[in-house]
């Protein structure tokens, strides 16, 4: 070894951490795919259609907001465009990871199959590029190993409830969209103001669009927020 | 092939183009601060919306189911008491689950 042992302490001190970090929190979070399978196959989706959501969507609320229009009878190809459009995020996020990632070729199309909000938190809060890289991508294999695995597992084992499983199942969607959307309450007044004024809208147009459509009208709150004068300055944070 | 089945594969090849593009396009594209703070908003537009849907109706009526805002006010409670994400799941099934077997859901 030609490193001096001052270099090789300061290695072994900081590589550690993002991949046990990251292995950890895909293993905490990857085990409510269990939540996912089960209320997808209870609201009428098949296994191979919970698993095929897991494997290649891979994105938490969109696949229960998906789940949930199938199991309320809704319009589909609106549930199909909610479900996309709670999915855009993800793009913002890759638009945060190319430049620590530099992956090129398939390597590129696999670390995009990886975004989520999980893998970008935990390789932003590095302190250099090669640890962003390394906890990327051991977010990743632990969340996406895990979260497929426990999809599996509850779409197999949502056959096997009664009428009080079922209920439960039945809250298991709105209870992560609310865990999803807490963090973000916290955030300031205008991410408040949103959240109310897209609920109202949604609860307003349910009587009079088929179900799914309420929820992407909510959108036009946060293209009211956005283009209010002022507002874009938040998002230089 | 079935219309959920449509669904679900566009669904699951939408949310992965929108990841490759972010990883793609050149940045100035999404780089407009107002373009920014919209894309950050829509998930908290969307995902109360989805909450309040969930919560009071039923297809296109509204009403209240018991069970549900039970659960969801379960969730609520974890969730000031920072529970983590399978633990705020877990309570809100269970008391939807419990109040079903009452006899009350």
């Amino acid at each position: 070894m030609a490193e001096t042992t001052d270099e090789a302490a300061l290695r072994s001190a900081r590589p550690a951490r993002p991949v046990r970090d990251g292995v950890a929190l895909g293993l905490a979070v990857g085990t409510s795919g269990l939540a996912f399978g089960a209320a997808a196959v209870a609201s009428g989706l098949s296994v191979a259609q919970a698993c095929v959501l897991s494997l290649v969507g891979y994105t938490g609320a969109s696949q229960f907001a998906l789940a949930g229009v199938v199991a309320g009878g809704g319009n589909l190809a609106a549930g199909t465009a909610g479900a996309i459009l709670l999915g855009s995020r993800n793009g913002l996020y890759g638009l945060r990871l190319t430049g620590l990632l530099r992956a090129r070729g398939p390597a590129r199309l696999l670390a995009a199959l990886g975004v989520t909000d999980e893998s970008t938190a935990m390789a932003l809060a590095q302190p250099d590029r090669a640890a962003a890289r390394t906890a990327f991508w051991a977010t990743f294999a632990s969340l996406y190993l895990t979260w497929n695995a426990a999809t599996l597992a509850g779409a197999v084992g949502a056959g096997h409830l009664g009428s009080a499983g079922t209920a439960g199942l039945d809250v298991v969607g709105p209870a992560a969209f609310l865990a999803l959307l807490w963090p973000r309450l916290r955030e300031g007044a205008a991410e408040r103001g949103v959240a109310l004024v897209g609920a109202a809208i949604a609860v307003a147009a349910t009587p009079f669009c088929p179900p799914g459509i309420p929820v992407i009208l909510a959108a036009v709150a946060a293209l009211g927020a956005a283009a209010l004068p002022g507002a874009a300055g938040g998002a230089a944070r | 092939m079935t219309a959920s089945w449509v669904a679900v594969l566009a669904t699951a090849a939408g949310c992965y183009l929108l990841k490759l593009a972010g990883l793609t396009v050149p940045q100035r594209i999404l780089a407009h601060p107002r373009a920014q703070r919209f894309a950050s908003l829509v998930p908290v537009a969307l995902l109360a919306a989805l909450i309040a849907v969930d919560a009071v109706g039923r297809g296109q009526s509204l009403g209240l189911d018991l069970g549900r805002l039970a659960g969801l006010a379960a969730a609520a409670a974890a969730l000031l008491l920072r529970a983590p994400f399978l633990v705020v799941i877990i309570v809100a099934a269970g008391t939807a689950a419990a109040l079903q077997a009452a006899g009350l859901g």
